[in-house]
């Protein structure tokens, strides 16, 4: 295969060099535990500090409101339990929507199993979810609200500020998966007024394998692994010390210089869909055309299957993605699509796009050649398109 | 190596001995392999299945091994219309299905085919024992080289199209021979046993599948003698198959078999050994491989069930392209709803589905 073109940064990206060159040391000659006092356990205490420091400054936090988890499920799986579980004599009433991650519903449909009752808001045509509904969802034992930032598989950025204020002057508590969100949007926990936060190293040229649970002060949270003392008795188990550096390093740069990168991502995602629309017709952007993270491109192509595009653009060196990558064999039609009201057999023929700095306007010039073709063979093959 | 003028093949997997070591002869013989499982069922606790989770996995490890493309396709729809619900609907109809044949007929040589024609892929292969010969502008179906593994009975109704674009890498070989080269190149799954039973069934248990699957809840109904006695009473005429002896839940004092699924009046019909036995059946939904069509009585050898021997038969055209077997020996337990398979000599002729 002459070239590889990687289109899938939602799933995960390419870790920075820089990123790594700081996590090297710690992974060779600096291998003390952070808890020990002798000296090289104290460089790499001293490590954790200063990217506790980074991940706080990066969202307006404060160092003692981060703690560092293996990821962003992890984190999820935290929030929503940690809190359920220690505020369930206050209520057991949980709002989320039904377009979140798998690591966020399915904690949610767990604690149904414990007797929590859970609301599952639905989002508009666009992906967006209606504050009206919200509103009306709110009960005097809801003890969380749940919204992810921005959506894994659509892009669609949720009315944040809006669910903060609303929350916050409920004394509700409000988790955000930001995890697709962190480097792409300018977060700010103070001012969106956000209690908890998820965000996942690997989605913003970090290492994978570590992540990052915001803590409001205050707020009333359970562990959920428990162990040693680590991460103020909150999470136990001997720190990545190498992942939690390099995550800290990946934040500093991430959320430098956003508003350039994200015009330079937003012209290559308006080029790829006006160009995928243009040329083929039955194409339908999914999620919301403006409200949208700036790398993310997500269509359908009518009458075929996502699968059989994503394995012929392999063969063409297009990495690119059908829904979300975490299923783990093979692919459903996602849930996020089916929310948004598309039709089984629509939803099965979506095709992910998601770029980064890395990518260029000749990138998206290759695929606009290569996409046309395969779609229209596709086409000519499949018992769909008869049937219309 | 011109890797450009390779043509292309897309490889069935399922983790198995058999698949794996296709994929290796395949690559041997210069073509570019593309594995595919086929995730067809989920819904159930059984991991080890032909196509589970830990199937995909050997797969995958067997693909990565040889540095060949490894995809898994979800097939759940296409097998769930094309299998699943026709198993069903021929039991509750008081025939015995063998769904292995619907699934080569609709899913590996159907959908399968499809999608690695839409993608420009030139053939589709699995790890089937049995081998295509183009003779004379007509792609044949052979038996295998090793007889014990022959399973030509089970795609006797591939057609000409399917035929020309499939290959069949293991029809040559040994059973022995291909576990051998399974051991030499270090495949975890050398030792794996053969898949014997229903891939969709948990501890082939049919019964209850059969249950949990059906809209139509079995009703209790009589079982009688051939002279129509009550012998006692049956709950589902779904649990029965023509030829069976245990299981029946009544004591006779003498062997008796079932000889016949009464759908109309939700019998079964009882008897003895002897009355198992018959010299002619008919046939429908035929396919013909060897020949175009059969317009006058040919003689053949005829396979009644995928381990039955075959036997000397003259299988005669009949209206509505259905066909009547006479054998030259009474046969024991020719049961509806399994196929029929002709061969002469090592070749199949074709086959059908048998009726009553």
């Amino acid at each position: 295969m002459s070239k590889t073109i990687y289109l899938d940064n939602a799933a995960t990206t390419k870790l920075n060099p820089k990123v790594l060159e700081e996590m090297i040391p710690y992974l060779s000659d600096m291998y003390g535990n952070a808890s020990s006092i002798y000296h090289i356990g104290r460089e790499s205490r001293k490590a954790l500090d200063l990217a506790r420091d980074k991940v706080a400054k990066a969202l307006n936090a404060i160092s003692n409101e981060i703690f560092f988890t293996s990821g962003g499920t992890e984190a999820d799986n935290w929030a929503i339990k940690g809190v359920a579980f220690a505020n369930e004599k206050k209520g057991k009433h949980i709002i989320t929507t039904n377009i979140e991650h798998h690591a966020v519903l399915h904690t949610c449909q767990y604690l149904e199993k414990y007797g929590f009752e859970v609301t599952y808001l639905p989002v508009k045509e666009n992906g967006i979810i209606d504050i009206k509904d919200l509103n009306n969802a709110l009960r005097n034992d809801t003890i969380l609200v749940s919204v992810m930032f921005a959506n894994n598989e659509i892009g669609t950025i949720q009315p944040i500020k809006e669910i903060g204020k609303i929350t916050r002057e409920r004394g509700i508590y409000f988790h955000t998966d930001a995890v697709q969100a962190v480097g792409n949007i300018p977060i700010d926990v103070e001012d969106l007024k956000i209690d908890l936060l998820s965000l996942s190293g690997h989605k913003f040229n970090g290492p994978k394998g570590v992540g990052v649970l915001y803590i409001k002060r205050g707020i009333n949270i359970l562990p959920m692994i428990h162990g040693g003392g680590q991460e103020r008795n909150k999470r136990a188990g001997t720190e990545n010390v190498a992942g939690i550096v390099g995550i800290g390093k990946a934040i500093e740069l991430a959320t430098k210089d956003i508003e350039k990168k994200n015009k330079k991502l937003t012209d290559l995602r308006d080029m790829t869909i006006k160009g995928l629309i243009e040329r083929i017709p039955d194409t339908i952007l999914n999620g919301d055309p403006e409200k949208r993270l700036p790398g993310n491109v997500n269509v359908c192509f009518k009458y075929i299957e996502g699968e059989s595009i994503l394995l012929m653009l392999d063969m063409k060196g297009v990495c690119a993605s059908s829904g979300s990558a975490c299923t783990s064999g093979s692919l459903d039609p996602s849930h996020v699509l089916l929310a948004i009201g598309l039709p089984h057999e629509i939803a099965h023929g979506s095709l992910r796009l998601t770029f980064s700095i890395e990518n260029t306007k000749k990138d998206v010039e290759y695929l606009l050649e290569t996409i046309p073709p395969i779609v229209e063979r596709l086409r000519q093959m499949s018992p769909l398109i008869s049937k219309q | 190596m011109e890797k450009k003028n390779k043509q292309k093949v897309m490889l069935g997997m399922s983790g198995g001995v058999d698949s794996s070591v296709a994929a290796y002869l395949l690559q041997q013989e210069g073509y570019e392999v593309i594995g595919v499982t086929m995730q067809i069922w989920t819904d159930t606790s059984n991991d080890d299945g032909c196509c589970s989770l830990s199937a995909v996995e050997d797969a995958r490890r067997v693909a990565n091994k040889l540095g060949i493309a490894y995809y898994v396709f979800n097939m759940k729809e296409d097998f769930q219309k094309y299998v699943i619900e026709y198993f069903v609907k021929e039991y509750e109809s008081g025939r015995t299905p063998n769904p292995c044949i619907a699934c080569n007929r609709y899913v590996k040589f159907g959908s399968l085919l499809d999608k690695a024609k839409s993608m420009n892929i030139d053939y589709v292969a699995t790890g089937h024992y049995a081998i295509i010969e183009k003779v004379e502008g007509r792609y044949l179906l052979k038996k295998a080289i090793d007889d014990t593994k022959d399973q030509s009975y089970v795609l006797y109704n591939l057609n000409q199209e399917q035929l020309s674009k499939t290959l069949f890498p293991l029809g040559k070989y040994k059973k022995s021979e291909i576990r051998e080269i399974a051991k030499e190149l270090g495949f975890g799954v050398a030792s794996k046993p053969d898949s014997q039973e229903i891939c969709f069934v948990d501890d082939n248990d049919y019964n209850n599948f059969i249950k949990t699957h059906s809209n139509n809840t079995s009703s209790i109904g009589e079982i009688v003698d051939i002279q129509g006695n009550v012998l006692g009473h049956h709950n589902g005429i779904t649990k029965f198959t023509i030829g069976q002896r245990r299981g029946l839940g009544i004591a006779l004092g003498k062997p008796m078999f079932v000889v016949d699924i009464d759908i109309e009046n939700n019998r079964v019909i009882l008897g003895e050994n002897d009355d198992l036995f018959v010299k002619e059946i008919y046939a429908y939904d035929l396919n013909w491989i060897s020949i175009d069509k059969l317009d006058k009585p040919l003689r053949i050898k005829a396979k009644i069930r995928y381990k039955a021997q075959e036997q000397d038969a003259t299988v005669e055209p009949l209206e509505e392209g259905r066909v009547k077997i006479i054998f030259d020996e009474k046969q024991r337990a020719a049961t509806p709803g399994q196929s029929v398979v002709f061969y002469k000599d090592n070749t199949v002729v074709g086959g059908g589905i048998i009726e009553k």
